[in-house]
């Protein structure tokens, strides 16, 4: 076939590509859903927000709550444990970002961007290592130790040390009164 | 080796079975008369007692699934009732839940026999890498399985393993999370993720049967690689596979086995995690969160790296290293039984695993016993050798090494002894 080598695209040529091109956009198409069904269900992300009584709870009392599926550490602070997170310089914290979905992405880790009330903290119990849960009153800094791979988190929930590369997420909540708490 | 074939059909039938479909010329070439080199050693029956392993795990598995619930409510429950009310239920279960690490003992073995004897150097290099692919379903297959009791160990490994994907959060914003959910089909590991993992830990034992098969076709294009590392030079070099070798591999293979039914019959939660007894529970992690034996070394080099994105790193990039041996190994000689240098480094590469494994054994914060040495710094130390042995040393120590001198064929060596 001499002329296969002219650069004149032929009808064939075109058959192919387009045969081709529509072949790849179909295998596309029908493996979408078999990629899709593994996200998580409408029942999954139907899923409630959840209300605290916080009345329970005393001073230098740590408790863990559900919360979509995780834990969720609710946390009355002693002054001392305040004053302690408040004198840490926002230069020594590995990570500088509060990651608090209160505000904006790029608030400061300060410890008045941790919590919405001074004496309550609140945030997820989910070390942002890989997923464990910490250990509260452990570590150097008096705030939660996790086990599984050494990280240290302060008395409002920031990384202090070890290889976790954030502070532990703080979700949407709002007092409904001074003693009940809505998270999400 | 896989010359022309040796098979000649006894009777009518063979032989009209041998023009339509030539099983019995495959089997006999395969399995019968295919020419091994005469001096392969004791190191070598472990590939007979890994496909023999494939097939209990294959098998108990089956059975045991005709028993098992794969919902987060049942799981734990169902597996109790394996152990105490379904017939030899404890037998099926303690078979397959020490199967798994009696796999991973003899691929273990299998893989160090391999790096000793140069084994994936050309023309082996595919052989090899089916090899390591293959370990890896392994790995991927353990885990899953690891999962499905539900116990406090099952739940918190599946976290912990999953959750390393979520170090891609440190690359793209956002995309670690999208995998974790994905993976999980939830916000955390569910009951969605639980059936899924069935699901795929019933499928990957048969992608590694597959591979298994690619694997043996690999061996029998070049033919086994021997002690000595030297080519088959004639027939004279070789034996028929049976009956030398398919007596030699029964033969280990009922000690394996012996050393099998003593975990079994005798210890068979020594290599398990009590804690594994304890439901799942999402709100408490255990105290120290260790995974099964075999995966050990890996976990110890993951939490010696302090940085959460690199750990995840160092961990996949020990095992995509072994993808590359073959091109790492520069020596022109293949056997270490003729290589000083590599043979002392391949000696401390097995403590430096042995070594691993206890740094991963231990907590977090420990220290050398009787000093106050921290064990991180250990698994550090270990961690850069484990690299520094396949990226700096393997091609360096090709290059400089004075090899012995190789025997002039493989009958010689063996009929002067």
């Amino acid at each position: 076939m001499a002329d296969s080598t002219t650069a004149d695209p032929t009808r064939r040529d075109f058959l192919y590509i387009a045969t081709g091109a529509a072949g790849a956009i179909g295998i596309g198409l029908a493996a979408w859903p078999f990629i899709d069904q593994m996200n998580p269900t409408s029942a999954v992300l139907a899923m409630a927000s959840i209300e605290i009584d916080l009345t329970p709870i005393q001073p230098g009392q740590a408790i863990v709550m559900t919360f979509r599926s995780h834990p969720l550490f609710v946390r009355r602070r002693t002054p001392k444990e305040i004053a302690s997170a408040k004198t840490v310089k926002l230069a020594d914290l590995p990570d500088k970002l509060a990651r608090n979905e209160n505000l904006p992405d790029d608030a400061p880790a300060t410890d008045e961007n941790r919590e919405i009330k001074s004496e309550w903290y609140i945030s997820s119990g989910v070390c942002t290592h890989l997923g464990c849960t910490p250990t509260a009153f452990e570590g150097d800094y008096g705030g939660w130790l996790c086990h599984c791979h050494g990280s240290q988190y302060d008395t409002a929930g920031r990384i202090r040390k070890g290889p976790a590369p954030q502070n532990l997420a703080i979700p949407k909540y709002a007092f409904l009164t001074p003693t009940r708490v809505k998270v999400g | 080796m896989s010359g022309p074939s040796s098979y000649v059909p006894q009777t009518a039938f063979t032989r009209w079975l041998d023009t339509r479909l030539p099983i019995l010329r495959f089997a006999n070439d395969t399995i019968m008369t295919f020419p091994t080199p005469r001096n392969l050693n004791f190191w070598y029956t472990f590939g007979g007692i890994l496909t023999f392993m494939l097939g209990v795990q294959i098998v108990t598995g089956i059975v045991l699934a005709m028993h098992y619930v794969p919902n987060s409510d049942l799981a734990f429950n169902s597996v109790e009732s394996i152990m105490r009310d379904v017939n030899y239920g404890w037998l099926l279960r303690y078979v397959h839940m020490n199967g798994a690490s009696m796999f991973f003992l003899a691929v273990y073995i299998h893989m160090f026999r391999g790096l000793y004897y140069g084994s994936y150097k050309a023309p082996r290099e595919i052989l090899w890498i089916l090899g390591v692919i293959t370990f890896v379903a392994m790995i991927a297959t353990a885990f899953l399985g690891y999962v499905l009791p539900w116990g406090q160990m099952s739940f918190w490994a599946a976290t912990v393993i999953t959750n390393l994907f979520s170090a891609f959060d440190q690359v793209v914003p956002h995309l670690g999370t999208a995998i974790t959910t994905w993976l999980w089909g939830g916000f955390g590991v569910s009951d969605a993720t639980l059936n899924r993992f069935y699901s795929l830990h019933y499928l990957l034992p048969f992608v590694i049967a597959g591979l298994v098969g690619l694997h043996i076709w690999a061996l029998h294009v070049p033919g086994n690689n021997n002690p000595l590392g030297i080519d088959v030079k004639g027939p004279q070099d070789t034996v028929p596979f049976h009956p030398y070798y398919t007596v030699k591999d029964a033969f280990y293979l009922v000690l394996f086995t012996v050393l099998f039914a003593v975990f079994v019959f005798e210890a068979p939660n020594m290599l398990g995690h009590p804690d594994n007894y304890i439901p799942a529970n999402p709100l408490v992690t255990p105290k120290d969160i260790v995974p099964e034996w075999y995966f050990l070394p890996f976990y110890a080099m993951l939490r010696s790296i302090p940085q959460k994105l690199f750990g995840v790193i160092v961990l996949f990039g020990s095992m995509l290293t072994l993808v590359f041996i073959p091109w790492l190994d520069t020596s022109r000689v293949r056997s270490a039984s003729f290589r000083p240098i590599f043979r002392l480094l391949f000696w401390i590469l097995v403590v430096d695993g042995i070594t691993l494994g206890y740094c991963g054994s231990q907590s977090v914060d420990a220290n050398l016993p009787g000093t106050m040495f921290p064990l991180v710094w250990v698994a550090r130390i270990g961690t850069i050798y484990y690299y520094a042995f396949f990226w700096l040393l393997m091609p360096l120590v090709g290059l400089i090494e004075r090899p012995g001198k190789l025997p002039d064929s493989i009958a010689k060596p063996v009929l002067a002894k």
